[in-house]
């Protein structure tokens, strides 16, 4: 157990070094930060610290130590577009995008896993196959549309819910949240709905999938001829068997999310992290698109690596078989 | 256990059949038809009109027409006209004729790269396999949308300010293109190591082909069909990411647009309530990817039962 842990670990962290390499090479070659960051009329001295601040006076192995050292601290470097600490404007961004991401994700748990359950329970029903029907458009329709139509149906037609921003928001000092307020719920619904949409339909058919597959097994057949209930057969023994894939491949959609986080938030207008990526890459802002290479890059191993490393929870056999 | 398969997997295959003889058999050649018809349109109507996004095709009198069977519309414009007065049913063609061509192109050169790379890392094999490979996996961290953007956003900054709409082309071409080539370069890679022991390969070498032939005339052949599979599934898709980067504004500029970008300027006036400006360009966008997505589904039964059920 110990060595697969470890062996699994020094795997993501060469990779993540592998990335931290590539962002950091394109940092170094593109763009003169000297140029951008100093106002023209700067003298030596000010040239001479800010070289000395971003280490450009050392070596390149040295300098992509104290770039990794740098992003281990947070420091992640200084925006060319806005000229601030990319950390500070990170820190303004991330609430709404972490609050946009956890409604969504709610929205997917509470309508995505029942549907998908019903679904592969009763396949053949009317319900399950209107079901069907309609999860074809959410996988068909790029995700911008789907945007786009909740605009014109809900806010343009209906006039129901704002069509962007994030409505009245409440500090708390170390976090801006729209949830404490009704204007912040009215605009969050729209926006998550869009995001969820490509995650409800995938947990649906994964889900329909899954446990189609897992009803035609032995020991469903077995527990069926032990006149055990049906409801006790699926929601006990059925719907276990089918966690393992359903988590893995959820682990592995979460790089789409993030993608379609920043799809969502240019057509919301959300003030998150998608917009601020989107803004850098017009501006062709470096610094920030190497952070974001890096984040992305580090939670889609965290998280899989944190998915690989629940298997043995959900399933004891796994270990049994590597030992 | 072959008993206790039998019976419920006629129940998974069981919606209704209609919708089966449908799937199966006319289902991918309507797609085909409506593919062709579009093709049609999109590439014969610029032949006969004027550019509608040249100063001549504007006219600015004409400017936000609804389509003809509302209140207001003009019967010259069956679709109605947008802002700048283009008529829909000239913008549209021309917006997926961009479409078409990025699709086709950025696929084309994920192909082309990807490929050559699998090729390499499935006949070398060694160090180059274990670079390639492990190259592929990296990459396979970030969803093609993304890395095309990041691709897009590096590009920029190499290219600098003074950017000619042909560069701005090339730079999406470019970025969609090399977002999707681990696909091709795994898939060549598999087939590859299985065709390099055959005896077919040993009678090219005995009979003195060079290596680079033996892999280009004799291997390549042998392993193309899962590629042009995998490359009508990815037209699909591609033509979606080029429409996401040119919504979002980081893609074709207007001048040249594509589907995208028409749905980026409707998007505008959707507030005001003039719909036609966005909804053609989506409309026109679903039907053909879901056209091209159905042929290529077909082409993946056919061709390769393996791949059933994946992507």
């Amino acid at each position: 157990m110990l060595s697969y842990v470890s062996s699994r670990v020094l795997q993501t962290v060469a990779v993540l070094l592998v990335i931290s390499f590539i962002a950091f090479l394109l940092v170094q070659n593109l763009g003169d930060p000297l140029a951008i960051l100093l106002p023209p009329d700067a003298t030596l001295a000010q040239r001479d610290a800010l070289v000395r601040a971003l280490h450009l006076n050392q070596p390149i192995v040295a300098r992509f130590f104290s770039f990794v050292v740098d992003m281990l601290h947070g420091n992640f470097g200084i925006s060319y577009r806005t000229q601030e600490p990319v950390a500070k404007l990170i820190a303004e961004r991330f609430p709404a995008t972490a609050e946009l991401a956890f409604v969504s994700l709610l929205i997917t748990i509470v309508i995505g896993i029942p549907a998908g359950v019903y679904c592969g329970v009763r396949p053949r029903s009317w319900m399950a196959r209107a079901i069907m029907f309609t999860s074809i458009a959410g996988v068909t329709l790029p995700n911008f549309v789907v945007g786009v139509v909740l605009i014109a149906v809900f806010s343009v037609r209906l006039g129901w819910l704002p069509s962007f921003g994030r409505g009245a928001t409440v500090n708390l000092g170390f976090w801006t949240t729209g949830l404490l307020t009704r204007s912040g719920w009215e605009s969050i619904i729209l926006p998550a709905i869009a995001l969820s949409t490509f995650q409800v339909t995938f947990v649906i058919r994964l889900l329909r999938t899954q446990l189609m597959e897992v009803g035609r097994s032995e020991h469903i057949r077995f527990a069926r001829a032990r006149g055990l209930p049906d409801r006790r057969i699926w929601y006990v023994y059925a719907i276990k068997n089918t966690l393992l894939p359903v988590i893995t491949i959820m682990g592995l959609q979460l790089g789409n999310i993030i993608a379609f986080s920043v799809v969502t938030e240019n057509v919301f207008a959300w003030p998150g992290l998608g917009t601020l990526f989107l803004q850098s890459i017009q501006a062709a802002d470096i610094p920030v698109i190497a952070v974001y290479l890096i984040f992305v890059g580090a939670v889609f191993m965290v998280i899989n690596l944190a998915v690989e490393l629940s298997y043995p929870l959900i399933d004891p056999r796994i270990l049994k078989r590597t030992s | 256990m072959s008993m206790s398969g039998t019976v419920p997997r006629r129940s998974q295959r069981r919606p209704t059949r209609l919708w089966r003889s449908i799937r199966h058999a006319s289902g991918p050649w309507i797609a085909a038809v409506i593919l062709a018809l579009l093709a049609a349109y999109a590439f014969v109507v610029p032949l006969f009109s004027v550019d509608p996004f040249s100063l001549a095709g504007m006219s600015i009198l004409d400017s936000l027409l609804p389509p003809r069977w509302m209140a207001g519309g003009d019967p010259a414009h069956w679709l109605g006209t947008d802002d700048q007065g283009r008529d829909m049913v000239l913008a549209l063609a021309y917006g997926l004729r961009t479409s078409i061509s990025v699709g086709v192109l950025s696929v084309l050169i994920g192909l082309v790269v990807g490929g050559t790379l699998g090729l390499i890392a499935g006949f070398v094999g060694g160090w180059a396999d274990t670079l390639i490979m492990r190259a592929a996996d990296v990459q396979l961290a970030y969803p093609a949308l993304l890395l095309a953007m990041i691709i897009d956003g590096v590009v920029r900054a190499i290219v600098g300010g003074q950017r000619s709409v042909f560069a701005a082309v090339t730079i999406v071409v470019i970025s969609i293109g090399f977002a999707f080539w681990v696909q091709y370069a795994r898939t060549i890679r598999s087939s590859v190591m299985v065709e390099r022991d055959l005896d077919y390969v040993s009678a090219a070498r005995i009979s003195g082909r060079s290596e680079i032939g033996i892999v280009f005339l004799h291997i390549l052949p042998n392993v193309m069909a899962p590629l042009f599979v995998i490359a009508t599934i990815n037209l699909g898709i591609a033509i979606i990411t080029e429409a996401t980067l040119s919504f979002l504004g980081i893609g074709i500029p207007l001048t040249y647009p594509s589907l995208g970008m028409l749905i980026r300027t409707g998007n505008n006036f959707l507030q005001s309530g003039d719909w036609w400006i966005a909804a053609w360009p989506c409309i026109l966008l679903v039907i053909f990817v879901v056209a091209v997505n159905v042929v290529g589904d077909h082409l993946r039964d056919v061709f390769n039962p393996r791949l059933k059920g994946r992507g």
